[in-house]
């Protein structure tokens, strides 16, 4: 089986929020970058158990970003992908990059095309939709289990209040979020392992986005709490009911 | 040209957020000098012509049964022969789960800009430009979109619902419907509950209960409120609770106008779900916990004591 593994570079989730050059970019100098945790956690290491099932399998990964993206790549590669590829280009459009990477997975025949739920930085939760329409492929999102006998995978999706099972021949895209696998940590052997292991360069597509940020706003600070005594917790009762008026 | 509005269901009953899309998509009608039209798949119990009070001029169903069943492929190419049969240029969902199976595919399909998660109105000032959250709740980016055909996705609990006058055309379109890639074999839901990305108030327990023998603290309170119940990432990773009710950064992200949190200390990963919530209240033992810094209202004191007089003053004031 053959498999790819989007993933994307984000800011740690503790990473301080602010913006440069006039709130038109984020800030990202001395900020923690990590692999975004859907595609991490849940996404590559669901692809990594079922290779170790299945021995014969092959992980790719794929992300579209500029040279600092290398350490989360090798990152990725020690846990466990075989080889990287990252399309050289650095945009905001969802658009763009599922255009990039639906080039690369149109030439690499995957059977099984992950990403995570969302990135947590742009929350955009379009890259898998997009690649599936893209590449024509059944879309399998918000995943929290997958399993794959012969050439059909079964998917439980999250629905609201429960879940769903879902049947569908591969080759298809998942979107996958917790529930599916467990975090793991690279270890020693996978480390000096990833430095040896291929990252491929291509240059982008010519792809016009469809979408750009014109700016960033930071939402208003809050006014601080009003601490109610523990003695008379009806009071909080009543400030909900005539100050926050919420019923 | 017109806005369409993506109507999704649920038990055969239009869902609280996609009547939010409909208020939505109806107010960007109405400024563009437009109609408000909708478009529902599958099988629907109500009566459609009651939607007209959102202000929604005209409903296109395509009532097959194959589309009572989510397979995001199958709905795209429906939702796209709709838009090319209504001439729409303005196309909104909410930003749910169909939303998010839908909406990326389509925006490929009418190679049509999108910005999911929207928060407000779109700025028509100067092109069209839509405010979204990013950073799990952090900021907020304005997105221009810069195509013809323009998709919204509207994240629930954002924008009220508006009614007036008025009642909807409906009419049943006649659209091809391909045979789904997707078999549902099975569905494991709890019925009657509130969504929790569409509930108005949401009580929430953490590691701070102790057991999940405790959770009555929790359910009694939201039941005298009417609310949905929630909990931190560790309650559902040791199983006091199932997972659908983890709310957090790797959980169900909210924005409630309350949201009561009883031991919860507040780590960034679960404020990263919940920093949208119109109105927090926090009930914790330790003075120091984290979340009594991004709450407006906070008990220091021990739950135990304080929530089961909260659920009476609530039932007291409601009558009940």
């Amino acid at each position: 089986m053959k498999m790819l593994v989007c993933i994307s570079k984000t800011p740690d989730t503790t990473a301080k929020i602010a913006f440069a050059d006039n709130n038109t970019k984020f800030a990202g100098d001395g900020v923690q970058w990590i692999i975004n945790p859907y595609d991490e956690w849940y996404a590559l290491v669901r692809a990594i158990e079922l290779k170790e099932a299945d021995t014969s399998s092959v992980i790719h990964l794929v992300t579209v970003g500029g040279a600092d993206c290398d350490p989360i790549i090798r990152k990725a590669l020690a846990l466990g992908g075989d080889e990287a590829i990252r399309v050289n280009a650095d945009s905001h459009d969802s658009y763009f990059i599922a255009s990039q990477i639906a080039a690369v997975a149109k030439e690499g025949n995957y059977d099984l095309i992950f990403t995570g739920k969302e990135t947590i930085d742009y929350n955009g939760s379009s890259i898998g939709g997009m690649l599936a329409e893209l590449l024509d492929l059944p879309y399998l999102s918000l995943a929290i289990k997958l399993d794959v006998q012969g050439s059909n995978a079964t998917v439980v999706r999250e629905i609201d209040g429960g879940e769903e099972t879902n049947q569908a021949a591969m080759p298809l895209v998942v979107s996958c979020q917790k529930g599916m696998a467990e975090q793991r940590i690279p270890n020693m052997k996978g480390i000096m392992g990833a430095r040896s292991k291929p990252l491929k360069v291509l240059e982008p597509a010519a792809v016009e986005p469809l979408t750009s940020i014109a700016s960033f706003d930071l939402p208003p600070a809050k006014a601080g709490v009003k601490l109610i005594s523990p003695d008379q917790p009806e009071e909080l009762v009543r400030l909900l009911h005539e100050e926050a008026r919420i019923f | 040209m017109s806005v369409l509005i993506f109507l999704d269901h649920a038990d055969g009953h239009v869902r609280k957020a996609s009547l939010e899309a409909a208020s939505y998509g109806a107010a960007i009608a109405k400024v563009s000098g437009t109609d408000a039209e909708a478009v529902i798949l599958g099988t629907v119990s109500e009566d459609l012509t009651l939607l007209g009070k959102y202000g929604i001029k005209k409903i296109h169903t395509v009532s097959n049964a194959s589309l009572n069943q989510l397979d995001a492929q199958l709905y795209t190419k429906v939702i796209a022969d709709v838009v090319t049969a209504t001439g729409a240029n303005v196309i909104i969902f909410s930003n749910n789960l169909v939303g998010k199976a839908v909406a990326p595919r389509l925006s490929v399909r009418l190679k049509a800009g999108l910005v999911t998660g929207a928060v407000a109105l779109p700025d028509l000032s100067s092109g069209f430009v839509v405010k979204k959250n990013v950073f799990s709740g952090k900021a907020f980016a304005n997105v221009s979109i810069n195509t013809p055909v323009k998709i919204i996705s509207l994240n629930p609990n954002s924008f009220s619902i508006t009614t007036g006058e008025g009642v909807a055309a409906v009419s049943e379109l006649n659209v091809t419907v391909d045979a789904p890639k997707v078999t549902v074999t099975a569905t494991n839901k709890v019925e009657g509950e509130v969504p929790l990305t569409e509930a108005e108030i949401v009580v929430s327990g953490g590691r701070g209960l102790k057991g999940p023998e405790n959770w009555a603290l929790v359910t009694d309170l939201a039941k005298a409120l009417g609310a949905a119940t929630a909990c931190s990432r560790p309650v559902a990773d040791i199983h006091w609770r199932p997972h659908h009710e983890h709310v957090g950064q790797t959980g169900i992200a909210i924005a409630p106008n309350l949201y009561i949190a009883i031991g919860i200390s507040g780590a960034i990963q679960h404020l990263a779900g919940v920093n949208r919530s119109k109105t927090i209240v926090v009930i914790n033992k330790d003075p120091e916990a984290p979340f009594f810094k991004a709450a407006d209202y906070g008990i220091v004191g021990d739950a135990f004591e304080v929530v089961p007089k909260i659920t009476e003053a609530v039932k007291k004031l409601k009558g009940i």
